[in-house]
């Protein structure tokens, strides 16, 4: 019996969705805001935050907010956009997208163990 | 004699209520999401090349567009925390011996569980 | 004092007649204890014997008369005047099925649905007579009461987008209807649901977006239904994969 791989996809999904919901507005308000206002001071020079990301529980930590949420990403997308409309092109949206998740996963991890 | 009248959903149909509009917005956060990763991405690579290709992603971090576009994230990313743990004790039925556990305790110890992450990734990088 | 009057436009369409639906206006006395129900009952018995709706207990329990009022789906016996007076109260069949006549949809998808998940207890084994009736612990009887308040009204068709998109997608109250069945501690047939529930157009169409839980009547909780058959199959799914010499 062909087995159904929509567990896998929703599993991510709901990963993805827990660590995006508890970590991910705090690194946008630190990177994104913060950082490049400059309202932390030294807390962002480039030898504080070197070794910070650099230290293997930080790369473990950032692989995991990168990745999961970028299937969630996959998987609210698909449904998205059948939503809009593109009910058509079922199949070629998910693979499009999932593919976009994995290559994101990929590109990750080869940034974060060459850093 | 039967001829059965079809109202086919228009393709505008998540305009037409202000829930389906706030679902499509819930939905539509993913992609914010999704891109601000790539950005934190490509934050990181630049940390790993070096001082000066940071301090520039920083600069340009600081442009307005790259500032507009992280708050618009920021918001996106409140409003999928704040909707996905009200709706986390959904797929969830603890019981706790006999009695169902209240979804408030639970949708609680999800936001409790939030500001304690956001609290111990603040307190670590600042 | 003159008596209150309140207009109901409510959508007209006669196959025999009609090519293209209209709406018809309608003025009926404004009563401030009175229900949609009671104004259409109005309109038929005094206005206009030709309009065709389903109705049956006019106390909220049946499920035979859903509709839209002013855009969101409601038992009209359950929407009351005053809600709306003195604006006018737009009356259309529910939404997301085909109209047969009037406010009359055809609801032979949602029956046909109901049959595939199978909604009553199915054993593998029968005990004999002599060992009696099988009981049920209250605790045991709350894991899946909620879910047996359904009162088949398709008020959550009509309010799921997935379903307005997708007619094949089994929807919420067949999925809640199925959970009933899988949680009650009598029931043996998970397996057999199981097929129905994660097939295509199954549970896994639905993307919580909540409505059909907003506008039960009964609160069943649809939503929630389904949210724990994706985590049921998830588990069970990981189990088969990672694990496939456990007991099929």
């Amino acid at each position: 019996m062909k087995r159904s791989s929509e567990p896998l996809w929703w599993s991510l999904f709901a990963a993805g969705g827990v660590v995006a919901a508890l970590f991910v507005p705090v690194l946008i308000l630190l990177t994104g805001i913060v950082a490049p206002v400059g309202w932390a001071g030294q807390a962002f020079a480039y030898e504080r935050i070197a070794a910070l990301v650099g230290h293997p529980l930080s790369r473990l930590f950032l692989f995991t907010v990168i990745s999961l949420p970028l299937f969630h990403w996959a998987h609210r997308f698909r449904f998205t956009l059948v939503d809009l409309g593109f009910r058509g092109a079922r199949s070629a949206i998910a693979i499009a997208c999932y593919g976009a998740a994995i290559v994101g996963t990929a590109v990750a991890a080869f940034v974060l163990i060459r850093l | 004699m039967s001829r059965p009248y079809y109202r086919p959903m228009p393709g505008t149909w998540w305009l037409t209520n202000r829930a389906y509009f706030l679902f499509m917005v819930r939905e539509l956060t993913s992609v914010f999401i999704a891109i601000y990763l790539v950005l934190l991405l490509i934050l990181i690579n630049r940390i790993a090349a070096g001082p000066d290709a940071y301090r520039a992603y920083v600069t340009l971090l600081a442009s307005p567009g790259m500032l507009a576009f992280h708050l618009i994230a920021l918001a996106g990313a409140l409003y999928h925390s704040i909707t996905w743990f009200s709706l986390a004790p959904r797929g969830l039925a603890v019981r706790l011996g006999e009695r169902r556990v209240p979804d408030a305790i639970i949708a609680g110890s999800n936001f409790a569980a939030w500001v304690v992450a956001t609290l111990v990734i603040a307190w670590i990088v600042l | 004092m003159a008596d209150q009057t309140i207009t109901l436009e409510i959508f007209r369409y006669r196959a025999e007649q009609d090519s293209e639906p209209t709406f018809q206006r309608y003025d009926v006395p404004y009563r401030d204890d009175w229900v949609v129900l009671d104004a259409i009952n109005y309109i038929k018995d005094r206005l206009d014997g030709t309009l065709s709706y389903r109705w049956s207990c006019r106390m909220g329990v049946c499920g035979s008369c859903g509709m839209m009022i002013n855009g969101v789906p409601k038992l009209s016996c359950a929407a009351f005047l005053k809600e709306y007076f003195p604006n006018p109260i737009r009356v259309e069949p529910l939404a997301n099925f085909p109209v047969e006549r009037d406010l009359v949809i055809v609801m032979d998808d949602f029956i046909e649905k109901l049959g595939h998940v199978k909604p009553w207890l199915i054993r593998e084994d029968m005990p004999p007579l002599e060992q009696g009736e099988f009981r049920q612990t209250p605790a045991q009887l709350d894991v899946y009461k909620q879910f047996s308040m359904c009162i088949n009204c398709m008020l959550c068709y009509a309010a799921c987008p997935v379903y307005g998109l997708e007619p094949a997608f089994l929807g919420p109250a067949a999925i809640a209807l199925a959970q009933r069945y899988n949680l009650d501690s009598r029931d043996q047939g998970n397996a057999q649901r199981q097929a129905v529930l994660t097939s295509e157009d199954g549970i896994w169409d639905c993307t919580l977006v909540g409505e059909c839980t907003v506008v039960c009547p009964a609160h069943v909780d649809p939503a929630g239904a389904i949210q724990r058959a994706k985590v049921t199959a998830t588990v069970n799914w990981y189990r088969d994969v990672l694990l496939p010499w456990g007991k099929r």
